[in-house]
């Protein structure tokens, strides 16, 4: 859910583009992390453990625990809480530990 | 060294509260200063205080963080100093005439060599281990604090905080602000860790805080669906019947924090053991310099504080950095006499005493390493 009205801060800003989460569009705004455009749009589970498949969401939010790393356009671990979000973007949940493309 | 290696006189890792007022003074003293974060944007956690900071007028207090954050940008800004963003520091390297800083940027290596090294990586949240405490939904206050106040985005709808310190006290007020339940506040302890006009605010807005209670499990399959929390005795063990289940989907983690101190060992500096600060803290002396010369430390790398101290902790580091450099004016004496009479009064009270006898700890820690 987003705030958009607060006591203290101005409105935010409203979502400005789309992203794809497993194929779903999600409204989304343009610079902010993947994982905020995830949050708001409900999704909480971003990936599944490799060994026992336990659900992992995001945890710091500032890159340092990686428990929030999900498939970014086809490229494994990425960092969902400090990548920013472009318009367009596919975002898929990553099972187990991914698999890097050559070259 | 690679020929054209990039050069300056003052390298400072991290663009927090404490890197920024480093840069500034550095900068105004005339050196030529490159910031390096590996965030996207500088400013550290400071854009996402959006509560008035304590202290007194020379302390900024009264002031929105995120409203000092911006003045600091402009500041440095208006100085020259440059700021490198998306760029992980992972090495540092002792090279004659200064450090060599290794960074990776747009997926590649770079470096650049300092003069100085002013280190202000700041500090991290700790982590508490409990059943289900890896389901989506339980995340560091830290975390939820970004969302709410930066990202503008509700992490949840019904929260459990847990931990009484001035950081959940403060993100639960500001959960609160943004529109979310939160159903309790737990403390282990007996009694409040934070300050108690933080407490009274969330106490009037409904929230109880619980001392002497603790998170036992997060209950869900995919995500948290319900928590556990129990009663707890002066040994903190469990009271017997106390275990109630409330029905919160997040639980918010804000168990204190740890310098992040990993670049100050890459630098061989010397470390001591002060629980009051967040554990082993790089050793440093009156002008933030550490036991390997020429390398500073400011801000809560060297024990987290508040955001206060770190600002004038960095000043001190970036006065004594160009005075090494010899580019300081004839003030630079009285200006650290200043400072540091700002802090020992940030670092008075309750609270601030255990600060105080900590940090005079670490300057007696200094001087043995020096002798």
């Amino acid at each position: 859910m987003r705030v958009i009205h607060h006591p203290i801060l101005p409105d935010a800003p409203v979502p400005d583009c789309t992203i794809y989460y497993d194929g779903k569009p999600i409204p989304a705004k343009s610079g902010e992390p993947v994982a905020a455009a995830l949050l708001a749009a409900g999704v909480r589970v971003f990936r599944e453990t490799a060994k026992k498949r336990r659900p992992r969401g995001i945890y710091c939010g500032i890159g340092r625990c990686t428990d929030c790393v999900m498939i970014v356009d086809g490229q494994p671990n990425v960092r969902t809480c400090v990548t920013p979000v472009r318009g367009g973007m596919k975002v898929q949940t990553q099972k187990g530990l991914g698999e890097w493309k050559e070259g | 060294m690679e020929r054209g290696m990039k050069k300056a006189q003052v390298v400072i890792v991290g663009g927090g509260p404490a890197g920024l007022c480093a840069a500034i003074e550095a900068a105004g003293a005339g050196a030529r200063v490159v910031i390096i974060d590996e965030n996207n944007s500088p400013g550290g956690q400071l854009f996402k205080q959006i509560h008035k900071f304590f202290g007194s007028f020379e302390h900024k207090a009264g002031m929105r963080g995120c409203t000092i954050g911006a003045r600091l940008l402009e500041e440095t800004k208006s100085l020259g100093v440059e700021v490198i963003l998306n760029a992980p520091v992972y090495g540092l390297f002792k090279h004659e005439g200064g450090m060599v800083v290794s960074y990776a940027q747009d997926g590649r290596e770079k470096a650049i060599l300092g003069e100085k090294l002013i280190l202000a990586t700041g500090a991290g949240e700790n982590a508490l281990a409990f059943p289900g405490g890896t389901l989506p939904g339980v995340m560091g206050a830290g975390c939820a604090q970004t969302m709410i106040n930066v990202n503008r985005v509700l992490p949840g709808k019904r929260i459990v905080m847990v931990g009484s310190g001035n950081v959940g006290l403060i993100v639960a007020y500001q959960l609160l602000q943004a529109g979310a339940r939160v159903l309790a506040l737990i403390e282990a302890a007996p009694y409040i860790g934070g300050y108690g006009v933080h407490a009274s605010k969330i106490r009037r807005a409904g929230t109880p805080i619980l001392v002497g209670h603790t998170i036992t499990r997060a209950i869900g399959k995919a995500q948290v669906e319900s928590v556990e929390i129990t009663g707890l005795d002066e040994n903190f063990q469990a009271l017997a019947g106390t275990a109630r289940v409330l029905e919160a989907d997040t639980v918010c983690v804000a168990v204190g924090l740890s310098p992040l101190t990993e670049l100050a060992w890459m630098a061989g500096c010397d470390f001591t053991w002060i629980p009051q600060l967040g554990g082993h803290i790089p050793i440093h002396n009156e002008n933030m310099e550490t036991t390997i010369a020429g390398v500073y430390a400011a801000g809560d790398i060297t024990g987290s504080e508040e955001a206060s101290t770190a600002m004038e902790e960095g000043r001190l580091a970036g006065i004594a950095a160009a005075e090494a450099l010899g580019l300081a004016a004839g003030r630079t004496k009285e200006m650290k006499l200043e400072i540091w009479a700002r802090m020992n009064a940030l670092r008075t009270g309750p609270f601030g005493q255990r600060r105080f006898e900590a940090k005079t700890q670490l300057l007696g820690s200094a001087r043995k390493a020096a002798q």
